[in-house]
């Protein structure tokens, strides 16, 4: 009787059998190429915001300390955001009449607050505290990123639990002196998990593995 | 009543149908709640369907997909100097209870107030909250607020109010307000009350008028305006005639926190209680707290009074025959048990007996030589107190004769809560112009020609006396978030133009009434502290009547009005936390019924939810029959406050109206009661309604000569397994540093639910609604069982509060497929609602069943305003999650995150305080570290009456609890 | 093709074993022809008959219901259902290990039996291995819809995920994921493989070219070579023997779903095999609930003659024995243990507010089959359908027992509370029916129900089919 296949189909067969297989593996690489990508992280991706503030200019350029502008850093779980009041504090003076900073003029005259785009927004369910980062030795920059150099703010973490975990789980390779805490340069060096050991140590940091408890950032 | 010396054996139970095990309640039980579709399918229209159906199946594909959106930030213009954001304040203000003020220290985040927490400088609180002022933080965000001015219904201005307020004053101005008339509820507040002595001034033939429908003018026309002051905690013997002093009273909080500590038992060695003598009608707080309980005809207390001042010598004449057993056996032993305690004893009755009453006790007190003593003479709190029932009477009489041309109605509801026989509505129709201020429209509003909407008090400057005329400023912590006003305004307007801001007035009140070198320094020192600091004033020696008593009454039924035990008498008929708090004993939400007796319901054939028809002083009104024992065989209770027609979207149509049969003569009890079967039914929806306690040993008690002689009576009813009985790592958690544990005192627990709403406050706890609660779908993380023991006619009443365990050996977290219930190093038993998936495995694995699910998404519908009363501190769980008791996880963290902060120090014993036990009045919650050797908790859970609850399960719960112990008094053994 | 071989005996129709049970797999003078035309025919036809039609339309009208149910389901949430605190789990657990137990009796037949030289699996085992794939299709489903959070499903699988968290891996409902995935994949591929042969013949006798094209795309180029033959068998036997564990264990891990916890009445070591008992117990009904009326609806009592049937019974009430000696164990071991929560829980089982289900469940479970001893019953196909589809629905009522008797009453007298099924849940509870039967429905029409191939051996030697 006559052929159904021809005898290319035997091959065809076997491409599709192979195929698939890819196709699966493809489809997981796929999902989690996209699911660390910046599409999803924002990391690296610069928001529009009201004013083009300018992080390099103010921090390396005039040489202002975080807490200038964000005041509550040591003392509350949210570092703060400037005040219009506290932008004009200067700007009253210098470039009053950039065409750049007329939403901030506009704020404090019309007395309602500049929207910005939040660029570290953690999930409402994980409960974050700057003060106490802080003062047991996380550095600004070990998360912000060198903001000294980004002349529009942008994420440098995906601030996936996971990448909180590596911190909690090990915390000697990243705590770094008191003095240093506001310093963008710093960075490891060879000896840090010594230096990381002794500032444990000094900071009654808990390693006994409470760090790594839910209940460290969940209510 | 038999408190069995073993203790063990006794048998609890819950309802009379479970004690009589009748085949209605069999049928009862069997009885399948309504399968119905939900409520809110007719809600949905078909087209929304379709659209809902194509998202969700899109959502459960793409639902975790779904990346995080975008926020917008932001910051204040102008930094105001205290605000740390990030960091809540704390303000101290007071809140009333019948007028009387209760001092509360309010939570504020961001310029939010978001909780409210006794002040412990204040003598109403010492720290403790009530129900209501836990609740009162909801009532501020009620989106169903009267929100604008408004004129016959359409919303008008204060600007457009105050000329007609003028042209209708400049009118009276010449009759020297004949025509004008105020109306106010129980006022304490001093400047209130100066400016309404302005007011007399201004307007001689004006007439000030007063009705509250919880009024205590019983006792201010007996004592001739002041009110006793008790020392609970220095009386040995207490006698309570009907007095509800450990929950519906403005010194509440006091008195229970001095009971409880007179009552307080911990060791065998020096182990003292106080004994509580309690003769009342229906059950109350207090009443569950006696050691001798009777439940008698609120008509026959003036006569058992009388009895037992005879019994003391003090009248004659009294044939105590006429009272059927066991009275006369309870007044003799009474009588002996005060006389043996001269001068450290006391007797008390409630605002709902008459002044008779309150005259014989004052004498068997003065007898006692108490006065002075356990009994401190009260100074005038209420401004101008007097007959309230009178004055309004006056009012009503006024206006048929169309006497009143301007009526001012400041706060209240009369047209709702007046006697009905006085048939206010009517009345009002006949004054020419009336302007009513309050909180809520209301249906006294709708009867006015304008409504002015108050301003919350945590929105308001004003001030109020304590129960012992202690004074607090009223300060506010939140701009109007409405077009609200205060009293202190509306009344300014009436006297003096331009208006002065509450605060002005408020300020300047003091300033004159008080005045002194610095007045700004003692200013802000008041508003720290919460209090003024008082020069005792001269207090009213309490003048000795004597009034003469009445024959018994003849038998017939007998109806009781009392004010609904959540929404008291009306005014918070539209706080859903209060609306479906389970009320004590009966554990009823959304709901109020006709309360019972069980000989009664027998002799009636009655059973639970059978709908009669009362009628009384010619009036009818239907209500659902509820069972309860411990009820005078012949008085049927109604809760008043419930059935408002005008209230918000919580409040409206909830239960039936009481005051329907409310009269000027039967203010709180009356006799002519007939009761009628309708055949109908209804369902009530209970937390709890059914099932005896099946000889289980969940709740401990004995008495305390038991306790002397078998110290470890309680600890020994079941046997608990070793440690190291597991198949697990019995070391698994190392528990070392902080190790998290409570002890609950049954001894203290009165069961007046204020940890509940509390814990429901504090950690953005939902509400599910009436039909939800029918399915066993409430939310409270910590709940009040209660359980009776007993005879039906004189039953024990006990309560026992339950949070989560926080078992170390927690059969939750096993089941747990992804690790959403898992243990934390300092013992806490977690639950991760971001991780959790639903399976309810630990909840079926709980064998206290503590945890609660959220089967549909309970915040969706929040408005605007309900939203801000959020606490930030709590995540606001989702659709689709368990949850339950945290130890109030946030606070641990709060407090460790400070001790750090300062130097590394250690948390310290006391620094972490969950909701619960802040609120509880009679410091039945103990918490802290139990590593600590030296923490109170600690010390509490060495004593020999400490048990685990369900601890043969090695479940090792965290939480603890100290037996129950009562203090009988021998010769009394049978009652 | 049918030439040259000897028709069965004249004697095989009346043939009985000494004990008296018909013993012959094959109806008279069955040739190869009848048998690939008969059941070839029942795909290869152009016009299903009447009574498919009709099944297929109820198999449909049911299957829409699934749907809105789930669609509302997940629009609302898990609160459509009666599901409440105390009775957290309710129908789609009850649903879920109910057809799960269904499941069973397509491996059983098809890897056990074969393993055994059965040859009485030959006719019916095709039939059962579809029935299992479907059944646990629906299985599967249902611990997915009763999640509170359907959409996070796969936290309940291993996977480096982005919070550096794993499942759970002491809760049995993890188990239960790896244990009902693995069933499923290998019941698949057992399924498959026993078809390709089939798939062959359909391919060859199929007139329409899309038929040929099709089946002979799934034939995978079957050209019943002799190698072709060697290694079918080899992967065949070897699959059996890799699902023959699968039998047991899979109900004994969803067993321990109970057994785990320390509920009363959940709380109990005897779960595993009364469970794996029941769930071939509540399988072989099913099969007979299908077989009964397809063997009448297409006339295969040629093919799947009454030993079959006679068979299926016999074992359908060994299990059904052991099923409720499971029940009286129970009884006695919480009565023996002293504890007073098990004494309460049974006692409330059989005397509670739900204590008549625990009597209809006694009738459908223990007393109907007794009627089983009768070889009358056990050969008469009508009465056995009604026994069988009695034990189904008996098996149903024995989960919900287990899960609501013992979930609404537990420790604490205050928290007790009662459990009332929604409309929504009796909608998912007939909707995966109805999922059920459309895949049957489908299966029946478009594949082979009837392994070809191995009912062509009992052809070739008359000897194994009339085997005692």
């Amino acid at each position: 009787m006559a052929q159904i296949f021809s005898p290319r189909s035997n091959v065809q067969a076997k491409v599709i059998i192979v195929a698939t297989i890819l196709l699966v593996c493809a489809g997981g690489w796929l999902t989690s190429a996209v699911w660390w990508s910046p599409y999803t992280t924002y990391v690296n991706v610069p928001f529009d915001q009201p004013v083009p503030f300018s992080h390099q200019h103010h921090v390396a350029g005039l040489g202002i300390d975080c807490r200038y502008c964000h005041t509550s850093v040591e003392t509350s779980s949210f570092a703060g955001i400037p005040a219009t009041e506290t932008c004009m504090t200067c700007h009253s003076q210098l470039w009053t009449e950039a065409l750049l900073l007329a939403p901030v003029r506009a704020s404090l005259t019309s007395n309602t607050s500049l929207k910005w785009t939040r660029v570290y927004d953690l999930p409402d369910f994980a409960y974050f505290d700057h003060s106490i980062h802080v003062r047991k030795g996380v550095g600004c920059s070990t998360c912000h990123g060198r903001v000294d150099q980004m002349p529009i703010t942008w994420k440098t973490q995906t601030l996936y639990m996971k990448w909180c975990l590596e911190c909690h789980r090990a915390p000697q390779n990243y705590l770094r002196p008191q003095n240093e805490i506001y310093h963008m340069a710093w960075h490891p060096s060879k000896d840090q998990t010594a230096l990381g050991r002794q500032l444990i140590a000094q900071n009654h940091i808990d390693t006994s593995g409470r760090l790594t408890n839910c209940s460290t950032c969940h209510r | 009543m038999n408190t069995n010396p073993s203790g063990a054996m006794h048998e609890y139970w819950r309802s009379l149908e479970e004690r009589a095990r009748t085949p209605e309640f069999e049928r009862w039980l069997h009885a399948e709640f309504p399968a119905a579709a939900e409520e809110w399918v007719s809600e949905i229209h078909r087209r929304d369907f379709l659209r809902l159906m194509g998202a969700s199946v899109a959502l459960a594909g793409l639902g975790a997909c779904t990346k995080q959106p975008l926020e917008k930030i932001a910051p204040y213009v102008k930094q105001p100097e205290q605000i740390v954001p990030g960091k809540p304040l704390h303000f101290a203000t007071a809140t009333t209870f019948v007028g009387y003020a209760q001092g509360i220290v309010v939570t504020s985040h961001e310029g939010r107030p978001t909780k409210i927490e006794g002040n412990p400088e204040h003598p109403a609180s010492l720290g403790a909250t009530t129900v209501w002022a836990q609740a009162d933080v909801l009532d501020l965000y009620d989106p169903d607020r009267a929100q604008a001015i408004t004129k016959a219904g359409q919303i008008s201005t204060w600007d457009d109010f105050l000329p007609e307020l003028n042209l209708a004053l400049e009118r009276q101005q010449q009759t020297g307000g004949s025509g004008l008339r105020i109306l106010t509820q129980t006022i304490t507040s001093p400047t209130l009350g100066r400016q309404l002595a302005d007011f007399a001034k201004k307007f001689p033939n004006a007439r000030w008028h007063q009705w509250d429908p919880m009024t205590r003018q019983n006792i201010h026309i007996a004592t001739g305006s002041g009110e006793h002051i008790y020392n609970v905690a220095a009386a040995s013997v207490i006698v309570s005639f009907n007095s509800d002093f450990l929950y519906l009273h403005p010194a509440a909080l006091r008195y229970a926190r001095e009971f409880a500590s007179a009552r307080q038992v911990r060791q065998v060695k020096g182990a003292r209680m106080n004994r509580l003598y309690v003769a009342e009608p229906t059950p109350t707080i207090t009443g569950a707290s006696a050691d001798h309980r009777i439940a008698v005809a609120a008509r026959d207390i003036e006569m058992i009074a009388a009895t037992l001042a005879q019994g003391l010598g003090l009248v004659e004449g009294i044939d105590p025959t006429l009272l059927a057993d066991p009275i006369p056996k309870w007044i003799k032993a009474a009588a002996r048990d005060l006389s043996a305690n001269q001068g450290r004893s006391m007797v008390i009755a409630g605002e709902t007996q008459p002044p008779a009453v309150h005259l014989l006790v004052q004498k068997i007190n003065h007898h006692l030589g108490n006065i002075g003593r356990t009994i401190l003479p009260g100074r005038q709190v209420v401004a101008n107190p007097l007959d309230q029932t009178e004055s309004v009477r006056a009012l009503i009489r006024d206006m048929n004769n169309g006497a009143v041309d301007l009526l001012f109605i400041i706060g209240g509801n009369p047209v709702f809560d007046a006697p009905v026989d006085l048939a206010f509505a009517t009345a009002l129709g006949r004054a020419k112009l009336c302007v009513h201020h309050s909180l809520h429209t209301n249906e006294t509003s709708l009867a006015c020609h304008w409504h002015i909407p108050a301003a919350h008090f945590l929105e308001s400057w004003s001030d109020a006396l304590a129960f012992d005329g202690t004074p607090t400023i009223i300060q506010p912590l939140i701009d109007p978030l409405y077009a609200g006003v205060t009293a202190h305004e509306l009344i300014e307007a009436v006297i003096r133009q331009p208006v002065r801001s509450a605060f002005e007035i408020v300020r300047e009140s003091w300033r004159t009434a008080k005045p002194s070198l610095d007045f700004d320094f003692d200013w802000r020192r008041a508003l720290n502290h919460g209090v003024v600091p008082q020069a005792s004033e001269e207090a009213i020696a309490a003048s000795i009547q004597t009034g003469q008593s009445r024959a018994l009454n003849q038998s017939g039924l007998e109806i009781l009005f009392r004010p609904d035990p959540n929404i008291l008498d009306g005014r918070y008929a539209n706080n859903s936390w209060l609306q479906e708090m389970p009320q004590p004993f009966t554990k009823i939400c959304w709901d109020n019924a006709a309360i019972v007796s069980p000989q009664l319901a027998k002799q009636e054939a009655l059973k639970t939810g059978d709908v009669v028809e009362l009628e009384f002083r010619g009036k009818k009104i239907a209500a659902p029959v509820w069972i309860q024992p411990g009820q005078s065989e012949n008085s049927v209770t109604l809760h008043f406050g419930n059935g408002r027609k005008e209230a918000g979207r919580v409040g409206r149509n909830v239960g039936f109206n009481a005051y329907e049969l409310r009269t000027a003569d039967a203010l709180w009890f009356g006799e002519g009661l007939t009761l009628r079967k309708t055949g109908s039914k209804h369902e009530f929806a209970t937390t709890q309604h059914h099932h005896a306690i099946e000889g289980r040993h969940m709740f401990r008690a004995g008495t305390l000569a038991q306790f002397s002689t078998d110290p470890n009576f309680a600890s020994r009813m079941t046997e608990v397994p070793k440690r190291n009985e597991t198949l697990y790592n019995p070391d698994e958690f190392k528990n070392a540093g902080y190790a998290w544990g409570m002890v609950i005192d049954l001894n203290a627990c009165i069961g007046c639910n204020a940890c509940t709403i509390a814990c429901q406050a504090e950690n953005n706890i939902p509400v599910v609604g009436k039909y939800q609660v029918s399915v066993g779908r409430e939310m409270q993380w910590i709940r009040i069982d209660s359980y009776y023991n007993g005879s039906a006619e004189a039953p024990e009443l006990n309560h026992q509060p339950v949070p989560c365990m926080h078992c170390e050996h927690a059969p939750c977290e096993l089941v747990c497929p992804v690790g959403a219930t898992v243990h934390d190093d300092e013992g806490l038993n977690l639950q991760v609602y971001n991780r959790c998936v639903g399976t309810r495995y630990c909840s079926n694995n709980c064998p206290y069943k503590v945890r609660r699910f959220n089967f549909f998404e309970l915040n969706s519908k929040l408005s605007a305003s309900e939203k801000l009363g959020k606490n930030p501190d709590v995540t606001v769980r989702s659709r689709g999650v368990m949850e339950k008791c945290t130890y109030c996880l946030q606070r641990i963290n709060a407090a460790r995150h400070v001790a750090e902060l300062d130097h590394n120090r250690s948390i310290r014993d006391g620094e972490v305080m969950p909701a619960c036990a802040q609120a509880c009045p009679t410091e039945a919650i103990i918490f802290g570290d139990i590593n600590n050797s030296n923490s109170r908790v600690s010390e509490f859970k060495r004593s020999p009456l400490n048990y685990g609850m369900l601890a043969e399960l090695n479940t090792r719960p965290r939480t603890t609890y100290l037996a129950k112990l009562r203090n009988p008094n021998p010769e009394l053994a049978s009652l | 093709m049918s030439a040259g071989i000897i028709p069965p005996d004249e004697q095989v129709r009346t043939r009985l074993s000494p004990l008296g049970y018909p013993s012959n797999l094959l109806g008279p003078r069955v040739t190869y022809a009848d048998v690939n035309e008969s059941i070839s025919s029942i795909v290869l036809c152009d016009r299903a008959p009447a009574q498919w039609w009709v099944g297929f339309a109820v198999a449909f009208a049911l299957l829409m219901i699934f749907f809105l149910a789930v669609s509302w389901l997940l629009i609302r949430g898990i609160g459509i259902w009666g599901v409440n605190i105390p009775v957290a789990w309710g129908f789609a657990i009850v649903n879920f290990v109910w057809w799960i137990g269904i499941g069973h009796a397509g491996t059983f037949i098809s890897a056990i039996l074969l393993l055994m030289f059965q040859n009485w699996r030959t006719a019916i085992n095709r039939l059962a291995e579809a029935m299992t794939l479907f059944a646990v299709a629906c299985a599967g489903l249902m611990p997915l819809l009763h999640l509170g959070r359907p959409w996070v499903f796969f936290w309940l699988l291993p996977y480096p995920d982005t919070m550096g968290m794993w499942p759970q891996f002491r809760s049995p409902l993890v188990w239960d994921v790896f244990a009902v995935g693995t069933y499923f994949t290998v019941s698949i591929l057992f399924w498959f493989l026993g078809l390709v042969p089939d798939l062959a013949t359909i391919r060859d006798r199929a007139r329409r070219v899309w038929q040929k094209k099709l089946y002979g795309f799934l034939a995978l180029g079957w050209r019943n070579s002799a190698d072709h033959w060697q290694r079918h068998q080899t992967a065949y036997l070897l699959l059996a023997g890799l699902a023959t564990p699968l039998v047991l264990s899979v109900h004994s891990v969803v067993s321990l779903d109970f057994a785990v916890a320390q509920l009363p009445g959940w709380h109990s070591t005897i779960f595993p095999p009364y469970f794996v008992a029941g769930a071939i117990y509540s399988g072989f009904a099913m099969v007979l609930n299908i077989v009964i009326p397809v063997r009448k609806i297409y006339h295969l009592e040629n093919l799947i003659t009454e030993r079959y049937l006679n068979n299926m019974a016999n074992v359908m009430f060994a299990t059904g024995l052991m099923v409720s000696y499971g029940y009286f164990i129970e009884a006695f071991m919480s009565w023996y243990s002293g504890d007073i929560f098990e004494q309460y829980m049974m006692t409330n089982r059989a005397f509670g507010p739900y204590g008549w289900i625990f009597w209809v469940l006694m009738l459908c479970n223990v007393l109907v089959p007794q009627t089983l001893w009768s070889r009358r019953i056990r050969c008469n196909p009508f009465p056995l359908f009604i026994v069988a589809f009695f034990v189904n629905v008996g098996m149903w009522i024995e989960r919900f027992v287990i899960v609501v008797t013992s979930l609404h009453r537990d420790f604490i007298p205050s928290s007790w509370g009662s459990y009332a099924p929604t409309l929504w849940d009796w909608a998912t509870l007939f909707g995966s029916v109805g999922l059920f039967l459309m895949l049957l429905f489908l299966f029946i029409r478009f594949l082979p129900m009837i392994s070809i191939s191995e009912s062509r051996e009992l052809v070739a030697e008359p000897a194994k089919a009339n085997a005692l």
